[in-house]
């Protein structure tokens, strides 16, 4: 606890705000059920019920609670982003230390593969597949990470290129060592730094990207709560001054700028620069 | 006084160390003449580079200028303003780093870098300061002066590059040039052509100098003076042939350390082969030129062979086709009597254990995100297969070996180290594999005197304790004459002869090698103008 304590002062204070959002947000996706006052999709009172002791944030254009909803979008919008952003960054970095590592054919094929994929322009892709898959959940997920982890693929390739040149590498090469081995011991660390800060900005990417999908309607479906829609759904309510709509459209903003914080951090440790 | 150009009194330079304030130079005093050479002279860690730097009003990033006074011309540089020393940087004061490799923009032609200080300055227009360029180019002796600096540094060789640089320093015509350690990366026979050419330029224009090296047989040729610091203190300070005829110091008489060290004799079998490469050829492209020609070499058990050769011998190459890492296109390799596959990929677990490689740059060939217990520990798990409390009590006893304190430094990641024990943590994790034969490519050359001769020590040390075969690959002769029983001399991808260590160092030589040997400075201040005039007289016969 003493060392956490004293590495937490030693972090800038932007980053200590932006991890404690995160925290914050974390938990509200861990703990909806328990947290929110009523259920994700119940309807309980009029629309547009203004805000009172019952409904803290009043009720939405079908009657449910608004505070309810925003805390289980965190775990629509929140949720799907974060596994989708860790698939990318599974498949696209393993490929990546791969295609570094092993070099030649295996490498030309991988990275002309991701050239294609990013040669279509990705909303457009991402339609395109929806509209085969399907929009639950998984398929939403699963199409998000493909498009993503192409360039997760290709920032994990080109740095980890100029950590298998070393000599360090080579010394364990001629060791004898496995690929694993020398991704997962000699090439990750090196290359952790650049990954995790670009992990940051990857999954605010993913939010607005699920956001976009979801304003198309091919993103979270009704009933379920996302914060996207929710803007949307209530927007009419703005011309009569009241600001409920915009909290989702909050929340949104304050998490990516958190994230930004933390990724702001994590690129000053990876540049190695003095302050 | 009143002819000085440069003097300094009490310079104190402080730097932050682990968020501390020490003094890294203790009130220094320094007197230079106008047109005068003072060499400075310490192992690294002595401040000699700080104060040449300070001799600018400039110090590193997190050093300050504590106390004292430097006393340009009349200027205090330690007190002017940042205009004031601007004006009077790259104009009446330069400087020349050690590595030109690295401080020339590589996106500019050599001759546009000349000029930029000149131009800025408004000293002299464009044309004229391109003429000027190849006229100094051609006093430096560089190739074809007229078109040289039209070409781009990656083009030139590290001779010819730090030849440029001092052309550039010498641009607008300075007072004061301070050159900082400007040969010590270079091989034997280009250092002479960079002394002479440095030595005549700054004689011809009358420039005072701060000469900067910790090879005391360079600044023997070069000097008028000679300051030896250590620790940031000034130890003895004499005319340079006073201080290389009776050094007073007992400090001083340690520099000559590694040119004293001996050799223990050893007993070994000449029949009990190790290692033999027959016939070897090798390139780096298919059908490209041969780096490696026709190369056999013998390697006898419990023995040092040296390898030796300027750059661009082959001799690092000779290492990389030992070692697999560069498949040879002809040729046979014998270790123990089998004959090893030409692919590392292709050789055995045990094959691999038992040819290990240490490399020049410690920097590079150790994972600056895994800790010693780390970098140690794996070759022991990988090739012994030892685990937990067994595999750490073994890190332990190698560190013990290497002379590192297992406490300190078992958790340390290699950035936490110096460049004399990040060498170290190389043997040892060579070691670590109880290997029968070590390749070491260069391994001294990054590293200064004193702690030269303490790893050339060590590895006499294990090479008796653990009986050990070393090929030592290495450009420089007074590290082969200390360690090598054998010496095998490459040129131009050709092995010259293969000899024993007293045979080469006594005539008759091989024509080549007598060159090579004739070109490591000695301590004699005469000698490199006897050795230039040798060989003019040489060529004109």
């Amino acid at each position: 606890m003493q060392k956490f304590l004293s590495s937490w002062w030693g972090i800038p204070l932007s980053a200590q705000f932006g991890l404690l959002v995160i925290t914050v947000y974390l938990l509200l996706v861990a703990l909806a059920p328990w947290l929110a006052p009523f259920g994700e999709t119940e309807i309980l009172a009029n629309a547009y019920e203004p805000w009172s002791s019952t409904y803290w944030l009043g009720t939405d254009s079908l009657g449910r609670d608004m505070l309810s909803r925003i805390i289980y979008g965190a775990r629509n919008t929140v949720g799907i982003a974060l596994i989708a952003t860790l698939l990318a960054f599974l498949i696209g970095g393993l490929l990546g230390l791969l295609a570094a590592t092993v070099g030649g054919v295996l490498d030309q094929l991988l990275s002309r593969m991701v050239d294609v994929i990013m040669a279509i322009p990705s909303l457009i892709f991402a339609l395109l597949m929806l509209t085969i898959v399907g929009t639950s959940a998984t398929s939403l997920v699963l199409v998000i990470a493909l498009l993503d982890s192409t360039k997760v693929f290709r920032l994990a390739r080109s740095v980890a290129q100029s950590i298998v040149v070393m000599d360090f590498v080579e010394a364990a090469r001629l060791r004898g060592e496995g690929r694993w081995y020398l991704m997962r011991h000699e090439i990750l660390p090196n290359v952790s730094a650049p990954l995790i800060a670009e992990f940051g900005l990857r999954f605010c990417f993913v939010f607005l990207f699920i956001s976009t999908l979801s304003f198309l309607g091919l993103g979270t479906q009704p009933p379920a709560a996302d914060w996207g829609s929710m803007v949307r759904d209530n927007a009419t309510l703005i011309s009569f001054g009241d600001i409920t709509p915009l909290l989702p459209a909050l929340a949104i903003a304050l998490l990516t700028v958190a994230i930004n914080f933390v990724v702001d951090w994590k690129l000053h440790a990876a540049s190695g620069l003095k302050d | 006084m009143l002819d000085n150009i440069l003097t300094i009194r009490g310079l104190k330079i402080t730097a932050k160390i682990d968020g501390i304030d020490s003094d890294i130079v203790h009130g220094i005093d320094l007197d230079l003449k106008r047109g005068e050479i003072l060499g400075l002279i310490g192992e690294s860690g002595a401040g000699k580079s700080s104060i040449g730097l300070a001799a600018m009003g400039f110090t590193r990033n997190g050093c300050k200028i504590s106390a004292g006074e430097i006393d340009f011309d009349g200027l205090d540089l330690a007190r002017a303003t940042e205009k004031q020393k601007q004006n009077l940087r790259g104009v009446r004061i330069a400087y020349v780093a050690q590595s030109a490799a690295a401080s020339f923009n590589p996106a500019h032609r050599l001759i546009d870098q000349y000029a930029e200080a000149p131009l800025s300055h408004g000293l002299s227009n464009a044309l004229e300061s391109k003429q000027e360029a190849i006229e100094l180019y051609r006093k430096l002796q560089l190739p074809t002066p007229e078109e040289i600096g039209f070409r781009y540094p990656h083009q030139l060789s590290g001779g010819q590059l730090q030849r440029a640089m001092t052309a550039m320093a010498m641009s607008c015509k300075p007072d004061l040039i301070i050159f900082d350690e400007p040969t010590t990366a270079l091989d034997v026979t280009t250092q002479i052509e960079v002394l002479s050419a440095i030595r005549d330029i700054v004689r011809e224009y009358k420039t005072a100098a701060l000469y900067i090296t910790h090879d005391l047989a360079v600044v023997a040729q070069m000097a008028d003076r000679i300051q030896v610091l250590k620790d940031g203190r000034a130890v003895e300070m004499s005319e340079t042939s006073k201080m290389l005829a009776a050094p007073q110091e007992d400090y001083t008489k340690t520099l000559w350390a590694v040119r004293n060290f001996q050799r223990r004799e050893k007993a070994f079998d000449p029949k009990d082969i190790i290692l033999s490469l027959n016939n070897i050829d090798a390139s780096y492209e298919r059908h490209g030129p041969k780096i490696l020609n026709d190369v056999s070499i013998r390697v006898v058990r419990g023995q040092t062979l040296a390898v030796v050769g300027e750059s661009g011998s082959g001799k690092s190459t000779t290492a990389r086709v030992l070692c697999g890492l560069l498949e040879a296109s002809k040729g046979e390799l014998v270790f123990n009597g089998d004959v090893l596959p030409l692919n590392y990929r292709k050789r055995d677990k045990s094959t691999l254990k038992n040819l290990q490689l240490i490399y020049q740059m410690a920097d590079t060939a150790l994972n600056p995100r895994q800790t010693l217990l780390q970098i140690l520990g794996r070759p022991l798990e990988f090739y012994l297969g030892l685990k937990g409390e067994e595999k750490n009590a073994r890190v332990a006893q190698l560190l013990e070996q290497v002379e590192l304190e297992p406490k300190r430094f078992l958790n340390r990641y290699p950035g936490e180290l110096s460049g004399g024990q990040k060498q170290r943590v190389s043997i040892a994790r060579a070691l670590a594999a109880e290997p029968e034969l070590i390749i070491c490519d260069e391994i001294t050359s990054a590293l200064d005197q004193a702690v030269n001769e303490s790893i050339l020590n060590l590895l006499n040390r294990l090479q008796e304790d653990l009986n050990l075969t070393y090929i030592f690959i290495t450009h420089d002769l007074a590290t082969v004459r200390a360690i090598a029983d054998e010496v095998v001399v490459m040129w131009q991808g050709k092995v010259l002869e293969q000899s024993t260590t007293e045979a080469l160092f006594s005539p008759p030589y091989h024509e080549y090698t007598e060159r090579l040997l004739s070109s490591v400075p000695q301590m004699d201040p005469q000698w490199l103008d006897e050795l230039l005039l040798q060989r003019a007289k040489a060529e004109a016969i």
